[in-house]
């Protein structure tokens, strides 16, 4: 074991390779979906510069999505907006899990909220030690960093050439993508109950709300699911839907889907 | 517009990560807030779906987006990979506005 609170080479180079190379490899699984993402960003009316913006600032899947799904939508931008950040509550989760296992201050905590995400998280908590913890925080977040902004430059300069998207199927692409990125937590059937009546809700309020309100709306029934049941799995153990990793150590991911 | 939306959206997202390394555990480690956080994503993905696939305007329409839903629903069961559900439901869409 290694000092909880030791920075120096407390991990012999064979398990530093190991969990750099475990980082990496979460790191190129997630190309597939920032290829999808720049395309989709692009098919809802974004720019390349904002649709790669986004993926730089905002760095969380299914925010992303959630945003040019709005706007695919026509909703209204800020309604968009609202939703993505509804969606990136449980990064706050997982950063109060990941405060006292990283232990980082100052600017050290500044830079590393930004990658604060489900595979970071995921190959971070299982650690040994806090040296461990921190390499396999940085080594998956930095990978995902980089490859999915770089997917995602790829995939909106490739789908704005590709011309209409709907003659592509683009439009399908995104409820796919949405439903994908669920799939991992339909097992669970509150969670199953959850997403129908936030299906039902949204879609019952489409024909007399303004676009973006119905999606906002299936908050409520989160808000009052979570309120009147108890015991739930802490999400803050279990990647949630837009974990990519799939990785060796868990079984959570898309790829371990029902 | 749009790029407003894109800031507020990269800004508050960063802020909420930072929060969560920021503040004393105790303040929202709470299990009905626990319980919320995790049911959030599960109805806002499930509406979205909804609404993506089903919603044209102010009025329901079932076209080809539900055909490609359909397929991606299928090729999940059949655990395909991320990138071939998105494909799978696109391709299946186009052919059927080919059609």
């Amino acid at each position: 074991m290694s000092s909880p609170t030791g920075e120096g080479p407390t991990l012999d180079p064979a398990r530093r390779r190991s969990i750099v190379r475990d980082g990496l490899a979460v790191g190129l699984a997630t190309g597939a979906y920032g290829i999808s993402f720049g395309a989709i960003g692009v098919a809802a009316g974004l720019d390349v510069w904002q649709t790669c913006a986004l993926s730089l600032l905002a760095f969380t899947g299914a925010s992303q999505f959630a945003l040019v799904g709005v706007l695919a939508a026509g909703g209204a931008p800020l309604s968009g907006a609202a939703t993505a950040l509804l969606l990136g509550t449980r990064n706050t989760l997982y950063g109060l899990r990941l405060a006292p296992l990283l232990g980082w201050r100052g600017w050290r905590r500044a830079s590393a909220a930004q990658l604060v995400i489900d595979e970071s998280t995921a190959m971070s908590v299982m650690r040994e030690s806090q040296p461990a913890a921190r390499l396999g925080f940085l080594s998956t977040g930095v990978a995902v960093f980089v490859l999915w902004n770089l997917a995602t430059l790829v995939g909106a300069v490739a789908g704005r050439a590709l011309g209409d998207p709907r003659a592509y199927g683009l439009d399908a692409a995104v409820g796919a993508a949405f439903l994908a990125l669920l799939w991992p937590r339909l097992r669970d059937r509150r969670n199953r109950i959850t997403a129908l009546l936030g299906a039902a809700l949204a879609l019952s309020l489409v024909p007399v709300t303004p676009a973006g309100v119905p999606v906002l709306a299936a908050a409520a029934v989160a808000l009052v699911a979570g309120a009147l049941t108890r015991d739930a799995a802490d999400p803050t153990e279990v990647p949630g839907p837009e974990d990519l990793a799939t990785g060796r150590e868990h079984h959570h991911g898309h790829g371990g889907s029902p | 517009m749009i790029w407003a939306a894109v800031l507020v959206t990269g800004l508050g997202c960063y802020l909420l990560k930072l929060a969560g390394l920021s503040v004393p555990s105790r303040v929202l480690e709470r299990p009905v807030v626990e319980r919320i956080a995790d049911l959030l994503p599960v109805a806002l993905l499930a509406a979205l779906i909804a609404v993506q696939v089903l919603a044209d305007g102010p009025s329901l329409v079932l076209d080809a987006r539900l055909v490609g839903l359909g397929v991606a629903f299928v090729a999940l069961l059949l655990r395909a990979p991320f990138i071939v559900v998105v494909l799978a439901a696109a391709v299946a869409a186009a052919l059927v506005r080919l059609l």
